[in-house]
């Protein structure tokens, strides 16, 4: 079991998703960032859809009342286990007793924690996870909270990802036409590929909100609801344009101007209150091609390795990780030092 | 019938109204299409959400008409009985100029048609409202509208399956329960299902 002694700012139990419920207006939720989600997964030798904790903003501070294979992925932490820091994208070993600090998430929104066996709360319509929208699955994880762990079936040491993503605060995301262009003014099309949007502190598991120049309606009235998908661009009547995350209603009533590609998502899942967004096209031949990719560097990338190795690798990405933590402090501190003026 | 499609994993179907949704959506629950995941209805459209490796804009095209020529197959018929005492029936009946009792028989006179389920897991939108009971929602929504409550706003009556905030206008309420998820259906309504609601105490 893990007990949770600190949940962070927001953390919750995700997996794959309440999928095939779409039309009795149940909300998939599932892990936001479904990528980072299934390669913490993999790392410990889960199956996909395994649940795992999802931490928004913060990392929670767990202790480990049994030895566990762990991984973390996604957002970057300054985690440290037992005092020590140790690195997201590889298998970790806690032995009983060890305590799991996740610490802040320095880039990116959200890192998972996965654990081999999964966490053994008991499903809801197939799915172990918080539907923070409709309040279905478990609840979100506060302190005090002890989570059971399922069989695990890991064999060998462990494994890390190659060249693991990275997030910064200017993402680009890359999109394909909406189905209802026809609402928008042309202006408001262009300015959709030309603008830099902020992250606004609103956003939540249902949707990331944008904040910038407002994406004007051509079209008075309302659009018929209609079923809704992941990366789905609405506009409200505001101009100020929502992208849908896992955790969005079944149904929606705005239109939608653009689709963020399936390949993205995992970008879109990670982008924080103040962060920026910028929007391009591709093709769906593109959008196929990037989605492919993603699907064979699960398989490719994900390498096993034994103790050594991950002991060496954990050296090497944690010098690199300091090197690269330096270097947001200062890029962060020169944007304070231009705001200021 | 028009296809537009909702990034690489989905089609949006546009149709004339919630019936020819639920026709087609059961036309393709009968001969389904490769990868098909969901079928979501909606007001006036189905949203098909399939693998987007095997979905093909061309062969939903092509498989399209051909299931929709289909004669729609009415769904189940449910009886609710409602006590009409809800916090709004005496505004709403002066804000639409009848007499509380006028309300009540126009609510209870039609045969409904679950258009879709959204907003909170298994909450109707019934289609089949009285012309003359339309209203937009409250101007501000409750923080907290009961479960079992029967309400209208928008064209639509529906039923709260769950207490949740709510903009809708309470007519009354009824004991069913309409979403379960420990039961093997977990809604009681499907789309396409009909609905009469009767008077009760």
């Amino acid at each position: 079991m893990i007990e949770v002694l600190a949940p962070g700012v927001f953390t919750t139990i995700q997996d794959g998703g309440r999928h095939g419920y779409g039309h009795l207006g149940v909300p998939a939720a599932g892990a936001a960032d479904p990528f980072n989600m299934r390669v913490a997964n993999r790392l410990v030798g889960n199956p996909d859809g395994y649940a795992t904790l999802e931490m928004t903003g913060a990392g929670a501070t767990l202790r480990f009342d049994t030895d566990a294979h762990i991984a973390l992925a996604g957002g970057m932490l300054d985690a440290q286990l037992d005092g020590q820091p140790v690195p997201a994208y590889q298998t970790l070993t806690a032995k009983r007793g060890t305590l799991l600090a996740c610490g802040r998430i320095v880039a990116g929104w959200r890192s998972y924690l996965a654990v081999a066996g999964g966490i053994g709360v008991p499903p809801v319509l197939g799915s172990r996870s918080t539907d923070t929208l409709s309040g279905l699955g478990p609840d979100a994880v506060i302190a005090g909270a002890v989570l059971p762990i399922g069989a695990s079936a890991m064999t060998g040491e462990g494994a890390y990802l190659r060249s693991p993503p990275q997030y910064g605060t200017l993402t680009r995301l890359r999109i394909l036409a909406g189905p209802h262009q026809d609402w928008f003014a042309p202006a408001s099309l262009l300015t959709l590929r030309e603008s830099t949007f902020r992250i606004s502190p609103q956003s939540d598991r249902t949707g990331v909100r944008l904040e910038g120049t407002a994406l004007e309606r051509v079209r008075a009235g309302e659009l018929p609801s209609m079923g809704m998908v992941t990366g789905a661009m609405q506009v409200p009547p505001s101009g100020q344009a929502i992208l849908l995350l896992g955790n969005h209603g079944a149904t929606g009533g705005y239109p939608v101007i653009a689709n963020v590609i399936g390949a993205d998502v995992h970008l879109l899942a990670q982008l924080g209150p103040g962060a920026q967004v910028r929007f391009s096209d591709v093709s769906l031949a593109e959008a196929l091609e990037a989605l492919s990719r993603q699907e064979a560097r699960l398989q490719q990338d994900i390498v096993t390795a034994d103790a050594s190795l991950l002991a060496a690798r954990a050296l090497m990405t944690l010098a690199a990780g300091h090197a690269s933590l330096r270097q947001a402090a200062v890029t962060e501190g020169r944007r304070r030092i231009r705001i200021r003026k | 019938m028009n296809l537009r499609p909702m990034g690489e994993g989905a089609v949006l179907v546009e149709v004339e109204d919630c019936t020819e949704a639920h026709a087609l959506r059961r036309a393709l629950l009968d001969a389904p299409l490769p990868g098909m995941r969901e079928l979501i209805p909606g007001q006036a459209s189905l949203l098909i959400v399939a693998d987007p490796l095997l979905l093909d804009l061309n062969t939903v095209a092509a498989r399209l008409p051909a299931v929709a020529r289909d004669s729609p197959v009415p769904g189940r018929l449910h009886e609710f009985s409602v006590v009409y005492d809800g916090e709004d029936l005496g505004l709403v009946a002066r804000q639409l100029g009848m007499a509380t009792q006028e309300l009540v028989r126009r609510h209870t006179a039609p045969l409904y048609e679950v258009a879709f389920l959204g907003f909170v897991p298994g909450f109707p939108y019934l289609t089949g409202l009285d012309p003359a009971l339309h209203l937009p929602r409250r101007s501000r929504p409750r923080t907290r509208v009961p479960a079992g409550s029967v309400a209208l706003a928008d064209g639509y009556t529906g039923i709260y399956p769950q207490a949740t905030p709510g903009g809708w206008h309470i007519l009354g309420r009824c004991a069913a329960r309409l979403f379960d998820a420990l039961r093997v259906q977990p809604a009681l309504l499907m789309p396409g299902d009909r609905v009469r609601f009767t008077p009760g105490s």
